[in-house]
C-alpha cells in the first residue's frame, strides 16, 4: 500500500509504526488478534472474554446460594458474602449482559445491513481492550487482600454501591475505590460502541437498504447505542462525585457539609433505568429475529415492533424514580413516576404480543435457538408482570429490598436477556464457527436451564413477600424461608449444570459439528447468504436490498394463498443479480491493523491504579493514553475514511 | 454498481446533497469571515449586557429571566452561525438537539424532584 | 491526522461524513455531562452549610473577561476554518493559533480564579460551593485543555503542509468541540456567576 506522504521524506516514526503494523497484518498468529480491526474478531473476543466472566459471575452466584441454602450455613462469613454479591451483581450487568450484546453487535450489524466493517474500525477494537482492561481491573480487586486467609478485597456495597455506605468513612479500604474506577473504565468501552454503531447503522448500510428495511436487531441496535451515549455520561459524574469524596474529600454526598446522600441515587438510577433497557433491547432484537425465521414468517407487525423499541428508549428516562419510591420523595414524585411506569408497560407489551402473533400461524421449527427465543417470551413476560406490580407504589413499599425484587430482575435479565443471548448464541455462532452445535445437547442445555432458573428463581418471589431482605449474607429458621432457599439453591446448580452441558456442546461441536453452511436455518437477511465461516471483507459483492427480509425474498415467491414457494434457482426473482461487483475478493481494501487502541486502552487501568496507590502512576497511564491516541491519530492513512 | 450509481438509477438525490448545495452556491448562502466578524461583535455586546443588567439591581426574578434569555441566546447563535447547523444537513441538529432537550428535561424534573432550586 | 473527503460525493447512506456525525453525536451525549455537573452545582447551590460563598468570592468584572476572551475565541476559531475552506493555509493557521492562545489565556485567568478562591479558604472539601464549583468549573477546563492540545497538534500538523483545502474537516471537527466548549461556558458563567443566590 503506498504511503501518501511525499517519498523525499527522511523515515520517521511513523515508518516504523507502520512496519511494526504490516507484521500484525497477517490473519493469524495472536498478533493479528491483538491488532485486528476486523468486527468479526472483535465479536468473538467480546463474546469469549465475556462468557469467561458469566463463569465467573456464575461461580460467585454458586457460592451465593450454598451459603444461603440453609441458615446459618457458615460457608461465607458476611464480609465474604458482601464481597461476593457485589461482584456477582456487578459482573453479570456490566462484564456479560453489556459485553455479550456488544458481541452480537459487532459480529451482526455490518454482515445484516450488507457492510464489510463498522464505521470506526480502530474505535472498535478500542471499545474491546478498554472493557479487558477494566474487568481485569475491577476483578483484581480480589486480590488486594490476603485472598489465602479469606479476605477478599472486592468491593462489597453491593452493585448499586449506594451513599454514604460508599464513603470512605464507611468503606475503608480499596474495595469501593475499585468499583467506581473499574466501572467507570467499563464506561468508556460502552461509550465509545455506542457510537460507533450509531454511525454504522446511519451511514453504512447496503444500497436500498432504508431504515424500514434494516432487520430488527440492528434497529435495537441503534436504540441501544443511543441510549448508551446519554446514559453513560450520567453515571460517569455521579462516579467522578463518589470518587472524588472518597480520594479528594470532595462533599457530594457527605451530610456533614450539607450533601445529599439521595444525589446518588438519583444520579445512579438516572443512568440505571436506561441501563436496564441497554440490557432488555439487544434480547429483544435476537429474539425477534429468531422468532420469523424459526416461525417461516416475516416478524408480525414489524413497524410497531420498531416504533415500540424507540417508545422504550424514550421513555426509560422518565421512570428512574421508581427505584426510590421508599426514599421519602413524596407522594407527588411517587404517583408522577408510578404512571410513568405504568406506561412503558404498554410498548413492551406491544412487542410480546407481535412476537406472539409471528408464531401463530406460523409453521415452527423447535431447534434450540427457537426453544430458547420462546423460553424468553415466557419468561420476560413473567418477570415484567412481576415489574408491573414494582411500579404501583403501595406494593412497591412491601417489595422494596426484598427477595421479590431479586426473583423480577432475574426472570427479565436472566429468563430474558440471557435466555435470548444463548438463542443468539445457537443461531448465529455456526456463522462464525462454520460448523453447527449439537441439537440434542442443546435441547437437554435448554430445559435444564429452564428448570433450574424457574427453580432457583420463582421461591424467591415467595421468600420475598414472606419478608425475607435482600442483600443478607444468613437468615434464621423458623422465619418460613428455609425451603424456598433450598429450592433455590438446588435449581442454581441445576443452571450450572445446564451450563456445562453448553461448553461441552460448544467444544465438542467446534471439532466435530456438522458443517454449517451459508444458510443452515433457511434464514430471512444478509448475513445467511455469505459462507460460514465469512471472508475477512465478508460480501465478495456488496449486496443491492430491494425488501425487508432481502434473503427470503431472494429464495421464495409467493403463491396465491400466500405460501412461500422457492424460486427457481437461475431464475429472476423480479430484479436481476446487480450486486455491486466490487473486487471479487481481491482488490478489497479492508481497514489496516492498528496496535493503538490497545495501547491507547492500557492507559486506564494504569491511571485507575494510580489513583488509587501512587499518583505518579496517573501520570505514566495518561502518557500512555497520549501516545496510544496520537499514535492512532498519526497513523498512515488506511483506505477507508475511518477514525 | 456504487451507491452513487444505485441513487442515480432510481433518480434519488444523494441525501446530503439536498441540504449542501454545490461548493460554489454553498459559498453564497455561507457566512464569510465578516458576518462572522459581526456576529462576534453581537457575542461581545450581549456578554456587556448581561454584565450591566447583573449590576442593575434589578428584581430577582426579573434578572434570571433576562440572564437566561440572553445567554440562549449567545448560546444560540454559537450553535446556528459558528457551529453551521443552520446551514448543515438536518440529521446533525437532530443529534445534538435530542442530547440537549434530554438533559435540559431529565435534570429539570431530578431537581424538581429533589427539591433543587434552578433559579 | 488521517485525512479527510470532500463534502462532495460522500458515499455513505446519509451522504454525511461518518466523523462529523460522530463528533455531532459526541456533542449530544456530552449535554449530558455537563447537564449533571451544572445539575449537581444547582441542587446544592445555598445549601453550604458554612462559607465561604460564593457571593464572596466572585469577581464579576474579571470572569466577564475571561468569558469575552473564550467568546472570542470561537470568533477566531471559525475565521480560521473559513479560511481553509478558501484554501488559504496561512490564514488558517494564524486564526489557529490565536484560538489557541485566547483558550490558553482563558486557562489562566482560570487558574488565577482558582489559586485566589484557594487564598481565601475555598477548597474542593470545604464545603458544597467548593466541592461543585472546582468540580464543575475544573472539568470543563480539562475540556479547554484538551481543544487546546487539539488545537495545537492542527497548527503543528499544518506547518508540515499536511492540512490542505481538501482536509478542512479535520478543522471543522476541531472547531465543532471548541465552539461546543464554550457554550458550556456561557450556560455556566449565567447559571453559576451571574445568577446567584
Amino acid at each position: 500500500m503506498a504511503t501518501e506522504w511525499p517519498q523525499t521524506r527522511r523515515p520517521g516514526l511513523a515508518d516504523a509504526l507502520r512496519g511494526v503494523r504490516e507484521m500484525a497484518d497477517q490473519h493469524y498468529g495472536i498478533w493479528s488478534w491483538i491488532a485486528t480491526v476486523d468486527h468479526k474478531r472483535i465479536g468473538i473476543m467480546y463474546g469469549v472474554t465475556a462468557f469467561i466472566f458469566f463463569l465467573t459471575g456464575g461461580t460467585e452466584a454458586l457460592l451465593l446460594r450454598t451459603q444461603l441454602a440453609v441458615p446459618h450455613a457458615g460457608v461465607l462469613d458476611a464480609d465474604q458474602y458482601n464481597r461476593i454479591l457485589t461482584m456477582h451483581g456487578t459482573t453479570m450487568v456490566f462484564l456479560v449482559i453489556m459485553p455479550l450484546s456488544a458481541a452480537f453487535f459487532n459480529l451482526m450489524t455490518p454482515l445484516m445491513i450488507g457492510a464489510r466493517d463498522v464505521a470506526f474500525p480502530r474505535l472498535n477494537a478500542f471499545s474491546y481492550w478498554v472493557f479487558l482492561a477494566g474487568g481485569i481491573f475491577l476483578n483484581a480487586s480480589f486480590f488486594t487482600k490476603n485472598v489465602f486467609s479469606g479476605e477478599l478485597g472486592a468491593p462489597d456495597c453491593g452493585w448499586t454501591c449506594y451513599a454514604t455506605l460508599s464513603s470512605k468513612a464507611f468503606s475503608p479500604g480499596h474495595g469501593v475505590d475499585f468499583w467506581a474506577l473499574g466501572v467507570q473504565t467499563l464506561g468508556i468501552a460502552s461509550l465509545a460502541s455506542g457510537f460507533n454503531f450509531i454511525v454504522t447503522i446511519l451511514n453504512m448500510r447496503a444500497p436500498g437498504m432504508t431504515l424500514f428495511r434494516m432487520p430488527l436487531f440492528v434497529w435495537m441496535t441503534l436504540v441501544t447505542s443511543f441510549l448508551l451515549i446519554f446514559a453513560m455520561p450520567v453515571i460517569a459524574v455521579a462516579l467522578f462525585e463518589l470518587i472524588f469524596d472518597r480520594l479528594f474529600n470532595a462533599n457530594f454526598f457527605n451530610p456533614d457539609k450539607g450533601g445529599n446522600p439521595l444525589l446518588w441515587q438519583h444520579m445512579f438510577w438516572l443512568f440505571g433505568h436506561p441501563e436496564v433497557y441497554i440490557l432488555i433491547l439487544p434480547a429483544m432484537g435476537i429474539v425477534s429475529e429468531v422468532l420469523p425465521t424459526f416461525s417461516r414468517k416475516p416478524l408480525f407487525g414489524y413497524p410497531f415492533v420498531v416504533f415500540s423499541g424507540i417508545a422504550i428508549g424514550f421513555m426509560s428516562w422518565g421512570v428512574w424514580v421508581h427505584h426510590m419510591y421508599t426514599t421519602g420523595l413524596g407522594t407527588v414524585a411517587n404517583s408522577a413516576f408510578g404512571i410513568s411506569t405504568i406506561l412503558i408497560g404498554v410498548p413492551t407489551g406491544v412487542k410480546v404480543l407481535n412476537w406472539m402473533a409471528t408464531m401463530w400461524g406460523g409453521s415452527l421449527n423447535l431447534k434450540t435457538p427457537m426453544m430458547f427465543a420462546i423460553g424468553f417470551v415466557a419468561m420476560f413476560t413473567i418477570g415484567g408482570l412481576s415489574g408491573v406490580t414494582h411500579s404501583v407504589v403501595p406494593s412497591d413499599y412491601q417489595q422494596q429490598d426484598t427477595y421479590y425484587v431479586v426473583a423480577h430482575f432475574h426472570y427479565v435479565l436472566f429468563g430474558g436477556a440471557i435466555f435470548a443471548l444463548f438463542s443468539g448464541f445457537y443461531y448465529w455462532l455456526p456463522k462464525f464457527t462454520g460448523k453447527l452445535l449439537d441439537e440434542r445437547l442443546g435441547q437437554i442445555h435448554f430445559w435444564l436451564m429452564l428448570i433450574g432458573f424457574n427453580l432457583t428463581f420463582f421461591p424467591m418471589h415467595i421468600s420475598g413477600l414472606l419478608g425475607m431482605p435482600r442483600r443478607i449474607s444468613t437468615y434464621s429458621e423458623g422465619q418460613g424461608w428455609d425451603l424456598w432457599n433450598m429450592l433455590s439453591t438446588i435449581g442454581a446448580f441445576t443452571i450450572a449444570l445446564s451450563i456445562l452441558t453448553f461448553i461441552i456442546n460448544f467444544i465438542y461441536s467446534l471439532r466435530r459439528g456438522q458443517a454449517a453452511g451459508h444458510d443452515p436455518w433457511d434464514g430471512r437477511t444478509l448475513e445467511w447468504t455469505i459462507p460460514s465461516p465469512p471472508p475477512h471483507y465478508n460480501f465478495e459483492k456488496i449486496p443491492v436490498v430491494h425488501a425487508r427480509d432481502p434473503f427470503w425474498h431472494e429464495k421464495y415467491t409467493e403463491d396465491e394463498e400466500g405460501r412461500p414457494i422457492p424460486v427457481v434457482a437461475g431464475a429472476a426473482n423480479g430484479h436481476e443479480e446487480e450486486a455491486h461487483d466490487d473486487h471479487g475478493g481481491h482488490g478489497i481494501h479492508m481497514p489496516s491493523p492498528s496496535y493503538f487502541p490497545l495501547i491507547a486502552a492500557l492507559g486506564f487501568p494504569i491511571m485507575a491504579t494510580g489513583l488509587i496507590y501512587d499518583y505518579a502512576l496517573v501520570g505514566v497511564g495518561a502518557a500512555v493514553l497520549f501516545v496510544g491516541i496520537y499514535g492512532w491519530a498519526l497513523e498512515p492513512a488506511t483506505e477507508a475514511e475511518e477514525a | 454498481m456504487t451507491l452513487a450509481e444505485y441513487r442515480r438509477g432510481r433518480g434519488v438525490e444523494a441525501p446530503h446533497e439536498e441540504g449542501h448545495v454545490a461548493e460554489a452556491e454553498h459559498a453564497e448562502k455561507h457566512p464569510g469571515p465578516l458576518e462572522y466578524a459581526q456576529i462576534g461583535s453581537i457575542l461581545a455586546a450581549i456578554t456587556g449586557v448581561e454584565v450591566a443588567i447583573y449590576y442593575l439591581g434589578l428584581a430577582h426574578t426579573l434578572l434570571v429571566i433576562g440572564l437566561l434569555v440572553l445567554s440562549a441566546t449567545k448560546f444560540s447563535m454559537v450553535v446556528l452561525w459558528f457551529m453551521h447547523l443552520k446551514f448543515d444537513h438536518r440529521l446533525f441538529s437532530t443529534m445534538f438537539i435530542l442530547g440537549f432537550i434530554l438533559a435540559l428535561s431529565v435534570f429539570t424534573v431530578a431537581l424538581a424532584t429533589v427539591g433543587g432550586k434552578l433559579v | 491526522m488521517a485525512q479527510a473527503v470532500g463534502t462532495a460525493h460522500l458515499e455513505t447512506s446519509t451522504g454525511l461524513d461518518n466523523r462529523k456525525l460522530l463528533m455531532w453525536l459526541f456533542l449530544g451525549s456530552e449535554c449530558l455531562f455537563f447537564g449533571s455537573l451544572i445539575a449537581a452545582y444547582l441542587l446544592y447551590r445555598d445549601r453550604s452549610v458554612s462559607g465561604p460563598y460564593p457571593g464572596d468570592l466572585f469577581d464579576i468584572p474579571f470572569t466577564s473577561v475571561s468569558a469575552f476572551v473564550l467568546l472570542m475565541s470561537s470568533v477566531s476559531m471559525v475565521l480560521a476554518l473559513a479560511a481553509i475552506q478558501r484554501g488559504n493555509v496561512r490564514g488558517m493557521q494564524i486564526w489557529l493559533f490565536t484560538t489557541a492562545v485566547l483558550g490558553l489565556l482563558f486557562l489562566s485567568g482560570q487558574a488565577f480564579e482558582f489559586t485566589e478562591f484557594n487564598h481565601h479558604g475555598l477548597s474542593l472539601s470545604t464545603n458544597l460551593f467548593g466541592t461543585t464549583f472546582f468540580v464543575l468549573t475544573g472539568f470543563h477546563g480539562a475540556h479547554v485543555t484538551i481543544g487546546v492540545l487539539i488545537l495545537l497538534s492542527l497548527f503543528t500538523v499544518s506547518l508540515q503542509g499536511r492540512i490542505q483545502q481538501k482536509d478542512s474537516l479535520n478543522v471543522e471537527l476541531a472547531g465543532l468541540y471548541w465552539h461546543f466548549v464554550d457554550i458550556v461556558w456561557i450556560v455556566i458563567f449565567t447559571l453559576v456567576y451571574l445568577i446567584q443566590p
